[in-house]
C-alpha cells in the first residue's frame, strides 16, 4: 500500500519550501498546510488498516527480511492518526504563540521534521531504521527546546540532550548484539527466530538495554529527571507538542518489542515492568504536588501518567493492554490541552507561577469551561476520556488479580485530581489577580486549539464503546502477532 | 583480531563514562564522542569480522563479509557526527551567555 509512506513523505516534501522561504507568513501558511494535509493523510491510513487490516510496504521492493518494510497495524496506524491531530492543533496554536523571531529561526522547519521522525517512528518495522527515525526526532526537539536562546532553554537543552544521548547509545548497543545474536533487524523476522528461541538468558542483554534506552525516552522512574529540569523551558507550544508525541513514542516502541519479540522472560519482565510502573505513578503524582509553576506541575504528571501505560503492558492480558492504548490515546490528547490552556492563562497572567495568577473564573470563563474539560479527563472522572480509560486498565488489573497495582493506580487518581484542583483554585478561583494582567480577551482562534482537544476528549469518552472496540482490535493484533508476522514475511 | 577490537571497545566505554562523569560540559562532550565510538565498533564487530574478504564481491555467498553492520556503522557515524555538532555548538553558546563550564552551576532548572 502505497499511502504507507505519505505520513513520511509529506512533512520532507514541506521541509524544501520551508527552508528556503523567508516570508513569515509564507511560513505559517505552510506549517499549517502541511499538518492539515498530514491529518488527512492520517485519517485515510487508518480507515484503510481498519478496512483491510496490517498494511505492509517494501521500500525500493526489496522483500522483507532483506528491505526496510514500513507496517501499519491498529496500534501505529491510531498512534500516527492522533499525532497527526495534536500536531494540527499546535500548528494552530503555534500561530499566535510562537512570535515572529522564532518563525525566522526556521521553527515550523523543525515542527516538520519532528513530526517526519515521530510518524517514521510508528510505522517502520525495522529495528535499525527505527534508531534513525529517533535521531531524527532526538535532533529536532533538541533544536525545538532551545529555539529561543535563553539561558534556561541552554541549561535545560543541555540536560535534555545529555540524558538522551546516553539514550541513544544504548539503544544502538543493544541493536548491535541484538544483530549479533539472531543476524537480523526486521521486527517480524526477529520475532519468528526469538519465538523459538530456548536461550532466553541470552536475549536478556539486548532487552535490558532496550528497555533503558526505551525508559530514558519514556521517562520512567528512575530514568525521568531530564524531562522536569527541561521541558518547562522551552516556548509553551514546543512544550504542549512535546507532551503529546515524544514519551509516547517510547511508550508505543515498549509496547511493540515486548509484546512482539521480547516475550520469552514473562515472570521477570512483568514483574519489573508493574514495580516500574508502580513508582513511576507515585513519584510523578507525588512530585507535581510540591511546585505551583503550572508547567513543572504537568510535566511531572506526564511523568505519573507513563505509569498507568506500562502498567498495562505490566499485566499483559488484551483487556489490560486496549486500556493502555486508550489511556495513551487520551493522555496525549488530554495532556496536551492542559499545556495549551497553561499558555492561555500565562498569556492572561503573564506568568506561570500560580501564586501570582487568580482570578480568572470572573475574567474568562470560557477559559475555565476549556480547563476543566482536560483537567477532568486526567483525573477520571465521567463522562470525559480518562474515565474510561483507567476503567479499562483497573479492571484488566483486577481481573488478572494484580491488586497491589490497581491500588496504587486508583490512589494516584487522587494525587492528579489533587493537582488539578490547585490549579483550579489558584489560577480561577482565588481572588487576587496579578497586577500587570492583560486585559483583552480571548479571540476564536486562540481557543480553538483547546476546543479542539477539549471536544476530541469528550468524544473519547461519550463514544467509549467505539473507542473501546478499536483499541481491544489493536490489543489483540499485539497480544497475537501472527497476523503482523504473516502481514510482513507473508508465511 | 575480534578479542584486541572487544578489549578496544571495553576500554574506549571505559574511558567514555569517566569523562562523562567529570563536571565539565566539554569533558561531557569528549565522553560521549569516545562511547558512540566504542557503540560503533560495537555495531561493526556484531557479525563477527573475517580478514582481507570484501562484502558483495565474487560469488559464493559464504566467501564474503556480512555487509549490513558496515552499513548500519556508516549510518551511525554520520548521525553520531550531527549530533556531536549540535552538542558543541549548544556548549558554546551556553559558555557564550553564562561564561561557565561547570555542571555543577546548572542546577537552576531542576528546583
Amino acid at each position: 500500500m502505497q499511502i504507507l509512506i505519505l505520513p513520511i513523505l509529506l512533512p520532507v516534501v514541506f521541509i524544501v519550501p520551508l527552508i528556503l522561504s523567508k516570508s513569515v507568513r509564507l511560513s505559517r501558511g505552510l506549517g499549517i498546510t502541511s499538518s492539515i494535509l498530514l491529518l488527512v493523510i492520517a485519517l485515510i491510513l487508518f480507515v484503510s488498516v481498519l478496512k483491510h487490516g496490517i498494511l505492509t510496504l517494501f521500500l525500493g521492493g526489496w522483500e522483507a527480511p532483506y528491505g526496510i518494510t514500513l507496517v501499519a497495524d491498529t496500534t501505529s496506524a491510531l498512534m500516527v492518526l492522533v499525532s497527526a491531530f495534536i500536531a494540527f492543533t499546535i500548528s494552530v496554536y503555534s500561530l499566535f504563540m510562537v512570535s515572529d523571531d522564532l518563525v525566522r529561526s526556521k521553527f515550523y522547519v523543525f515542527f516538520n521534521s519532528l513530526i517526519l521522525g515521530v510518524n517514521g517512528a510508528f510505522l517502520t518495522g525495522d529495528v535499525f531504521n527505527l534508531y534513525v527515525w529517533f535521531e531524527v526526532m532526538l535532533l529536532s526537539s533538541f533544536v525545538l527546546i532551545t529555539l529561543g536562546n535563553n539561558k534556561a532553554q541552554l541549561e535545560g537543552g543541555i540536560k535534555y540532550m545529555a540524558m538522551n544521548l546516553i539514550g541513544s547509545l544504548l539503544f544502538l548497543i543493544g541493536l548491535g548484539l541484538l544483530y549479533g545474536k539472531t543476524g537480523t533487524l526486521n521486527m517480524a523476522h526477529l520475532a519468528t527466530i526469538l519465538n523459538e528461541d530456548n536461550n532466553n538468558i541470552l536475549m536478556n542483554t539486548s532487552s535490558v538495554l532496550f528497555f533503558v534506552a526505551f525508559g530514558i525516552k519514556a521517562a520512567v522512574f528512575p530514568l525521568f529527571f531530564w524531562l522536569p529540569a527541561s521541558y518547562h523551558t522551552a516556548n509553551i507550544s514546543v512544550t504542549s507538542l512535546f507532551a503529546g508525541l515524544l514519551t509516547k513514542v517510547g511508550v508505543y516502541v515498549l509496547f511493540r518489542f515486548f509484546t512482539l519479540f521480547f516475550i520469552q522472560d514473562q515472570d521477570f519482565w512483568h514483574q519489573l515492568l508493574l514495580i516500574i510502573a508502580a513508582a513511576t505513578m507515585l513519584f510523578g503524582g507525588m512530585a507535581a504536588s510540591v511546585y505551583y509553576d503550572s508547567r513543572r506541575i504537568l510535566s511531572y504528571h506526564i511523568i505519573s501518567q507513563i505509569g498507568y501505560m506500562i502498567m498495562g503492558l505490566g499485566i499483559y492480558t488484551p483487556l489490560a493492554i486496549a486500556g493502555a492504548i486508550y489511556f495513551t490515546i487520551h493522555n496525549m490528547i488530554a495532556k496536551t490541552n492542559t499545556f495549551v490552556i497553561a499558555g492561555l492563562i500565562a498569556k492572561k497572567n503573564g506568568t506561570f507561577d500560580l501564586k501570582e495568577s487568580g482570578g480568572l473564573l470572573k475574567a474568562s470563563p470560557i477559559l475555565a469551561i476549556l480547563f476543566i474539560i482536560p483537567a477532568l479527563a486526567l483525573a477520571g472522572v465521567p463522562p470525559v476520556s480518562g474515565f474510561f480509560a483507567k476503567f479499562f486498565l483497573i479492571k484488566g488489573g483486577y481481573e488478572a488479580g494484580d491488586y497491589i497495582i490497581t491500588s496504587i493506580a486508583v490512589f494516584t487518581g487522587l494525587l492528579t485530581l489533587y493537582s488539578m484542583v490547585k490549579i483550579w483554585f489558584e489560577a480561577f478561583l482565588k481572588p487576587v489577580g496579578n497586577k500587570n494582567k492583560n486585559s483583552s480577551g480571548f479571540s476564536f482562534i486562540q481557543l480553538f486549539p483547546s476546543i479542539l482537544l477539549g471536544t476530541a476528549s469528550i468524544a473519547l469518552g461519550i463514544f467509549a464503546s467505539y473507542g473501546y472496540d478499536i483499541a481491544i482490535r489493536a490489543a489483540n493484533e499485539l497480544f497475537s502477532p501472527e497476523a503482523y508476522i504473516h502481514a510482513v514475511l507473508n508465511k | 583480531m575480534e578479542i584486541v577490537l572487544s578489549v578496544l571497545v571495553g576500554i574506549l566505554f571505559a574511558a567514555g563514562v569517566f569523562m562523562v562523569l567529570r563536571r565539565s560540559i566539554l569533558k561531557f562532550i569528549i565522553g560521549v564522542i569516545l562511547m558512540s565510538n566504542a557503540t560503533n565498533l560495537l555495531v561493526f564487530l556484531s557479525a563477527g569480522i573475517v580478514p582481507g574478504i570484501p562484502p558483495m564481491v565474487g560469488e559464493n555467498p559464504e566467501k564474503m563479509a556480512d555487509p549490513l553492520p558496515q552499513a548500519l556503522v556508516l549510518t551511525a557515524i554520520v548521525i553520531g557526527f550531527g549530533i556531536v555538532i549540535y552538542t558543541l555548538a549548544l556548549k558554546y553558546k551556553f559558555f557564550e551567555l553564562t561564561g561557565t563550564d561547570d555542571l555543577d552551576q546548572l542546577k537552576k532548572t531542576d528546583s
